[in-house]
């Protein structure tokens, strides 16, 4: 009797213990599932807001204009309908402000009640007209052309070149300023925290005395402990600044402050990494060298950085990984531009900056949200597969050591 | 004059003493074995030779060793051309992370010889003092490690030779080794005699007696025995001797 | 290549070798003066503004005056929620890892899950945490959904080091337990528990020191701008330290007036960090004494 109570409570204590060990993996997969879900379904919505209608004259022979075209022709970029495979006339665009243009408030209309007949009339009038107005004056016996929008393609969102999703009437959302801005303050921040890291990893584990390296270590893992809006906030008052008078810019929040702030933040992880690694290398190995009349600098470059040379690439990576991730100290410093770079000296945006600014005025389940989880879907990936790597560069070491 | 001598060697890892008041000769050409139970201060008295010790924090070393007649822990002393004329061998294989010939290159090169052709005959030499050439010709551009146990050894040993030493230190070559591996280092022993002088921490009290002129017994960090291995091993002068070869401690 | 050069190749090997260490040095040294220099700057900067009524007074004036109560009681909340959600999940999923499970594909399912919890961005925590607790649990904007966050956000930590201090625990402890005929359980509670007990604490601080600091998780799930009035339940959103440092230093209402809380939100944010970091320490070497005496 009592042993089998006891063996009952052993399987429910062990079953508790599967259930908790199992909400990590639940929750990367609840992860994904939410991300995925909310993210991809930006390809199934059309960049113009449900709600509204572009419609032309029907004797236009088009059919369907992408958001990069729509906004072209409300930036008067695109003047003519031949330029998108449309009619031989110029485009005449009418908002539905422009109403009062052609007919009176009394022809409209106490409660608008004859701004669909309106409408209606005013597209079926002039050949050239593109039209963009609430869906909900829309006309029963509407005598224009409403045109499908083209779904927001894949190619269009990775490399479109803008990103301004709140555009009207097309959203604009093309992500490529923002991959590479997360892309050039990354490399920026690697940039400058590798070799910082490696020498300090190396000074560390083959150099400095037992005394110096005990003070050492423990700093360095408070840098890593410091929180990263802390960082952003040292960065924004004094590197900043410091840089506008540096480089004499109209302003100092660029893609190189935040390399400079990552590159601080990166340090831990290279130097701890990399300095485990080297302290792996045999004793022997080091001796064996040493014994040949090497040099301690020769046994260091020769071997003990060749040896360990797949932990430094794994901490090298990891370090990428933190800085693209990044949020908050990016977001302070980096100026939030979102457009093409070509100087580390410009204003940068990138990938989480523009999650963490935009969500909170994204409205729940618009076209804007879902872009920001799709956006957190890249991040995600990125981040996985830089795991994944540092997982086979470290799991090519212990194979290589037997 | 003797080729290796040790006068007065006190040695203290902190407060505790490994090696106390150590006197010995070494002849050129000779091979001696240096055996004891593990503890007794004889790794820390071979590695005395080529200044191995000087890596290890809190160490403090009295006394003198003669290399050639030259004090080795004189200030001074060019450290990095007395390990190069001094080659070791260690417990384990222990090759590089690179290919065969790289690993055998690796001390020509890191004494400055940057003649390509110079460094590719020497490499070949060495390779073939060990015995090793024929397993090895073929794949000089693989990694060391796909090189059995015995064959790293070997290779290990071809790297010491490389630099041309006129000493080699063995710190128990072959403990790592199966019996065929150790067998081949043996018989390689006997004839790098011939050149070299050679030093051997062992373990293995039959090895001992098989390759080595003299051997020199310590025990907790004192000369117990020094002398001629055939008289050691059939006539030692002290009991502690006796019982030690005899396998009664240790 | 003989006895001529031997004493120049000496002096150019120990020529580069002397440049080699000292930049190497220099450069060990730089990252350490970079981080004196980011503390000190923060603690001078700091140090004047911290006072008994910096710390527990309301905001006043936009921000630009009084103190940071509500964003010390807010960040309080979030470290006491996400813990009690983190800390016995992290142990039991630990400890089923360690003691438990054999090595095979569940345990190296779970290990890769685990991982790959950890390498996850903060700001993907984020948006993961408002569409779950936030929408579709609808706990709106509140400490419970900033908790649960920010809980899921160190689970992967707490088990790491929960992990590691059992893994400290020697066999021959557990054998001598089995061996008395202790249940698998019996064994885990009372034999190694305890003895790993110092270790499983010291990651527990250390985690409530990252969790503290974090701002990523907590902006669309709880983190309030100003609020008046303290938060009165789990259902209510509240401020934040770390919230709080990065709005009155980006967009507050004036934020050169606002600066100097800011230099003391940053500080109180640092010493938070300091002071788990030392308490860790010193509870290992306390720790680790006293287990190594019995």
């Amino acid at each position: 009797m009592k042993t089998s109570y006891k063996k009952i409570s052993e399987k429910l204590i062990e079953s508790l213990l599967f259930v908790s060990s199992m909400v990590t993996s639940l929750t990367v997969i609840l992860i994904v599932i939410f991300l995925f879900k909310e993210g991809l379904s930006v390809f199934n919505e059309t960049p113009v807001e449900a709600g509204n209608v572009i419609a032309v004259n029907k004797k236009n022979p088009l059919s369907s204009l992408s958001s990069e075209q729509i906004k072209n022709i409300f930036d008067q970029k695109i003047t003519h309908w031949n330029e998108v495979a449309g009619s031989k006339d110029s485009i005449l665009l009418f908002r539905l402000e422009d109403i009062s243009n052609y007919y009176t408030d009394e022809q409209i209309g106490e409660n608008f009640e004859h701004l669909p007949e309106c409408i209606s009339k005013v597209v079926d009038s002039i050949p050239g007209i593109l039209a963009f107005f609430p869906e909900k004056y829309l006309s029963k016996n509407f005598h224009g052309k409403k045109i499908e929008f083209n779904k927001i393609a894949l190619k269009e969102f990775f490399l479109g070149k803008e990103w301004f999703p709140t555009a009207q009437p097309a959203a604009q959302l093309g992500v490529l300023p923002l991959i590479l801005g997360t892309l050039w303050v990354s490399f920026g921040a690697i940039l400058l925290a590798l070799p910082l890291g490696l020498a300090a990893a190396i000074y560390m584990s083959e150099i400095a005395k037992p005394k110096v390296r005990n003070v050492m270590k423990p700093l360095i893992e408070l840098l890593a402990g410091i929180p990263s809006v802390v960082y952003g906030f040292f960065g924004l008052v004094v590197i900043v600044p410091l840089i506008q008078k540096l480089f004499d810019l109209p302003v100092g929040e660029t893609g190189l402050a935040g390399s400079i702030v990552l590159g601080i933040m990166a340090l831990p992880t290279i130097i701890t990494i990399s300095e485990d690694a080297m302290r792996n290398t045999p004793r022997a190995m080091k001796e064996a060298s040493l014994a040949l009349g090497a040099s301690k600098w020769q046994t260091i470059y020769k071997i003990v950085i060749p040896y360990s040379i797949s932990g430094i690439t794994a901490g090298a990576i990891l370090g990428i990984g933190r800085a693209i991730g990044e949020t908050m100290a990016v977001l302070m410093v980096t100026g939030n531009a979102a457009v093409i770079p070509h100087s580390i000296l410009e204003p940068m945006r990138t990938i989480p900056a523009t999650i963490a600014a935009e969500l909170g005025e994204a409205p729940d389940g618009g076209l804007h949200f879902k872009a920001l989880f799709a956006l957190g879907c890249i991040l995600f990936i990125i981040t996985l597969c830089i795991n994944l790597i540092v997982e086979y560069v470290s799991g090519r070491k212990t194979h290589k050591a037997h | 004059m003797q080729k290796l001598e040790s006068r007065h060697i006190n040695v203290h890892y902190g407060t505790t003493q490994a090696l106390k008041d150590i006197n010995i000769g070494i002849d050129a050409n000779t091979v001696t074995a240096l055996i004891g139970p593990s503890g007794c201060g004889k790794s820390t008295y071979l590695r005395l030779f080529n200044r191995m010790n000087d890596l290890i924090d809190g160490i403090k070393i009295e006394g003198q060793i003669f290399v050639d007649g030259k004090d080795i822990y004189e200030k001074g002393t060019n450290v990095d051309s007395l390990r190069k004329n001094t080659g070791m061998v260690f417990q384990k294989p222990n090759p590089f992370p690179k290919t065969i010939f790289e690993n055998v290159a690796y001390g020509l090169r890191v004494n400055g010889i940057t003649d390509q052709k110079f460094i590719e005959e020497r490499v070949e030499t060495s390779i073939q003092q060990v015995v090793l050439w024929d397993e090895v010709k073929d794949k000089l551009k693989k990694s060391a490690f796909e090189l059995s146990g015995g064959q790293q050894q070997r290779l290990c040993i071809a790297r010491a030779l490389a630099i041309q030493p006129s000493i080699i230190l063995m710190d128990e070559p072959t403990s790592a080794l199966d019996p065929i591996s150790t067998a081949k280092i043996e018989e390689l022993i006997h004839e790098l005699k011939t050149k070299y002088t050679i030093v051997i921490v062992t373990h293995n009290m039959q090895q001992a007696a098989r390759v080595s002129d003299h051997t020199a017994f310590f025990y907790l960090g004192e000369l117990v025995e020094f002398g001629i291995t055939k008289e050691i091993f059939t006539n030692p002068k002290r009991e502690k001797t006796q019982n030690y070869i005899t396998g009664r401690f240790g | 290549m003989k006895t001529i050069n031997e004493n120049k190749l000496a002096i150019s090997k120990r020529r580069s070798q002397n440049i080699a260490f000292f930049l190497l040095g220099f450069l060990g040294y730089f990252i350490v003066a970079i981080l004196l220099v980011i503390l000190s700057f923060i603690v001078i900067k700091g140090f004047s503004v911290i006072s008994w009524d910096f710390i527990t007074k309301m905001p006043e004036e936009g921000m630009t005056k009084g103190g940071i109560y509500p964003a010390i009681i807010g960040t309080l909340y979030l470290v006491a929620g996400s813990m009690l959600f983190a800390f016995p999940i992290g142990v039991l999923a630990a400890i089923y890892m360690n003691e438990y499970v054999k090595d095979g594909f569940v345990k190296k399912f779970i290990k890769q899950m685990t991982n790959n919890l950890s390498g996850i961005p903060s700001i993907v925590f984020g948006l993961f945490g408002m569409s779950l607790f936030v929408n579709k649990l609808g706990f709106g904007d509140s400490i419970l959904a900033g908790s649960l966050t920010l809980g899921l956000l160190v689970l992967p930590i707490v088990i790491r080091t929960t992990e590691e201090a059992l893994k400290a625990v020697e066999d021959t402890f557990r054998q001598a337990s089995l061996g008395l005929g202790a249940s698998k359980w019996q064994t885990t509670r009372r034999v190694v528990l305890p003895i790993a007990f110092p270790n499983i604490i010291t990651g527990l601080i250390l985690s409530v020191g990252r969790v503290s600091g974090e701002t990523a998780p907590i902006l669309f799930t709880v983190a309030a701008y100003f609020l008046p009035k303290l938060p009165t339940s789990i259902f209510d959103q509240a401020m934040a330290l770390p919230y709080h440092l990065y709005v009155i230093s980006t967009s507050g209402t004036n934020i050169e007036e606002s600066r100097p809380i800011a230099y003391g939100t940053a500080l109180v944010l640092v010493l938070i960090v300091l002071i788990t970091n030392l308490l860790a320490n010193a509870l290992r070497k306390f720790f680790g004494k006293k287990v190594k005496m019995n």
